[in-house]
């Protein structure tokens, strides 16, 4: 069913992980990334890949989860395997067929691809896995907030983004029930071919954006009624703190940065 | 020999993923033909879960559903030959009207099941005299009636396909009483014409009381009754724990016993009470007590 999709979905959980500060995890997400794009070598890839293991392990993310995640990116891998493996040129050739040339340094390279591919990918599954839309929305419009003195609406942005995601769910739930209802009064959506499927995609899609805008309006209505006007003068009632933990894991992410530098330099 | 039924129903939901839960398991349920089936049970208990299965919305996750003894989902093409035999209105069916008039969206079924115009024509305006909407609502567009008219016409919608089982998840919920009167009403006399079996969800303990033949009671998942209506509700203290109540009818003839009045024990609807009564206040007319106001 629809609302099976797991890609990008929150896992609640009380781990050292689940509890760090949005802003932290944003942070140590662009280190991670970073340091993904600096690591040369095996040993510095492998000591990553050690690094984003143990993240998982300690935050209780159970190894299905991640998989059913990556089922959806899985046909880009193939693709930049085999555009590595046949467009990079090299000098020892492994096998040759025609105009086909497979040579070491593609293989190499392709592998390497593959794995920083992946590596990115599941670090940010260990991100959107662990923290609630809701909480990360929070920290990018803390993160974001010295913007706000050049004229950046970030709380709008912000807010926009958090109802956005808040409804997603609905929305999945939605369709759902449209599609059902018509399922039952016989209407076809598994057989025929791409373009039938399409057409009678059609009426779902019709009754879905009346439905949102009615939505809208009425969480608009909502919001009035309790004087949302903005974030001019707007508290919080959860407010972001950061924790010995967050500067722990600061720390933790500089070491991890330093050990790959170095890694990549002295073998 | 039942029309519709299911053997060792199991339903699991979000399975595999750390939300996995079994709404429904190892369920053996069945309805004849012609009978008037009603569906109670807590919130939660797994209704809907059952009743989706029944026109293949849903599939089960063990266990099998049979249609006039065969599987229903042996092929595609027989789960959806099965949609239009079995109708079914969801809970809360007014959210689900999507064409741009009602008549458009009454005519959906039965134009899926290919029939001629013509056809399709007079169908939509015997389903919609069926729920007493007026032809004057039929051009509008179903944003525009107010809620129990959009839930009839998501009533029309389903019963304009003739299925031979019809199944309504509580129907009258969230209707003034005149409302709910007009649905249940509505109900019988499509039974009536066709013949129809009819599974009822409801919560409404006088409703499925004065209406049905047989009850089926859900708890947790699994079937925790089934009997006629008198048989069901004389064990009010069962349905208590299940957080369900028996009409108020028989609550009060329970009570009356139990200050040494008696009335009868399978006494569930507001006549069976008053014929009761009647005959009790027929006999004790003479000793002139009579504290049963
Ligand atoms: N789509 C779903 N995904 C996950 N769990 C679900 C889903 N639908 C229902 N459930 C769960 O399955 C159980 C049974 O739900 P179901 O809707 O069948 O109950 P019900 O008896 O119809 O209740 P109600 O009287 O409130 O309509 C509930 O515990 C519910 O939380
Ligand atoms: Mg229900």
């Amino acid at each position: 069913m629809l609302r099976d999709i797991t890609l990008g979905q929150y896992f609640p959980g009380n781990t050292v992980v689940h509890r760090l500060d949005p802003r932290t995890k944003l942070t140590l997400m662009i280190v991670y990334i970073t340091a993904l794009f600096m690591a040369k070598g095996l040993f510095a890839y492998l000591f990553m890949f050690s690094i984003l293991i143990l993240c998982l392990v300690v935050s209780k993310i159970k190894p299905r989860a991640v998989l059913s995640g990556l089922r959806p990116i899985f046909i880009i891998m193939i693709f930049t395997v085999v555009l590595n493996i046949f467009f990079v040129r090299g000098e020892t050739v492994l096998f040759k067929w025609q105009f086909i040339t497979v040579t070491k340094e593609g293989v190499v390279t392709a592998a390497y691809m593959a794995s920083r591919l992946l590596m990115l990918i599941v670090g940010t599954f260990l991100l959107t896995y662990t923290t609630s839309p809701i909480t990360l929305t929070d920290g990018l419009e803390r993160m974001l907030g010295p913007l706000k003195k050049i004229k950046v609406p970030v709380h709008e942005f912000a807010m926009m983004m958090s109802i956005a995601l808040r409804f997603i769910p609905t929305l999945i739930e939605e369709t759902d029930k449209i599609m059902s209802a018509q399922k039952s009064r016989g209407a076809d959506f598994e057989s025929g071919g791409l373009i039938k499927k399409a057409k009678a995609l059609l009426p779902i899609i019709v009754p879905l954006f009346i439905s949102a805008f009615r939505r809208a309006d009425d969480l608009a209505t909502a919001m009035e009624c309790r004087c949302y006007h903005g974030g001019e003068g707007r508290t919080k009632m959860k407010v972001l703190r950061l924790a010995f933990r967050d500067y722990l894991a600061f720390l933790c992410s500089a070491a991890v940065v330093a050990s790959v530098v170095l890694l990549g330099i002295f073998t | 020999m039942p029309i519709l039924k299911t053997e060792k129903l199991t339903h699991t939901y979000s399975i595999k993923t750390p939300f996995e839960h079994v709404a429904i398991s190892d369920i053996d349920f069945e309805v004849s033909k012609g009978e008037y089936l009603g569906l109670i049970g807590a919130t939660g208990s797994g209704k809907s879960t059952l009743i989706g299965h029944l026109n293949g919305l849903l599939k089960p996750t063990s266990g099998s559903v049979f249609y006039d003894g065969t599987s229903i989902h042996e092929s595609k093409k027989r789960t959806r030959e099965i949609r239009f035999k079995v109708g079914l209105v969801f809970q809360y069916p007014e959210y689900q009207l999507f064409e741009a008039t009602v008549f458009e969206d009454i005519a959906f079924g039965p134009k899926n099941m290919g029939l001629q115009d013509s056809e399709v024509n007079e169908r939509v305006l015997e389903a919609a005299r069926f729920v007493d909407l007026d032809s004057s609502l039929l051009e509008k567009s179903p944003f525009e009636l107010s809620g129990g008219e959009k839930r009839r016409a998501a009533i029309a919608g389903v019963i304009a396909m003739r299925p031979e089982v019809l199944i309504l998840d509580e129907p009258t919920a969230g209707l003034d009483p005149r409302g709910q009167a007009q649905i249940m009403r509505n109900i019988a006399h499509y039974k009536d014409a066709y013949n129809t079996t009819v599974i009822l969800v409801t919560h409404n303990m006088e409703e499925v009381a004065r209406s049905v033949d047989r009850l089926v009671v859900l708890n947790k998942g699994s079937v925790f009754a089934s009997g006629t209506p008198a048989e069901i509700f004389m064990s009010a203290e069962k349905l208590f724990e299940l957080g369900l109540a028996p009409p108020k009818a028989s609550m009060i003839a329970s009570r009356l016993r139990s200050f040494g009045l008696a009335t009868r024990p399978d006494i569930y609807t507001i006549e069976q009470l008053r014929q009761s009564l009647n005959l009790l206040r027929g006999g004790e007319q003479s000793g002139g007590d009579d504290n049963a106001s």
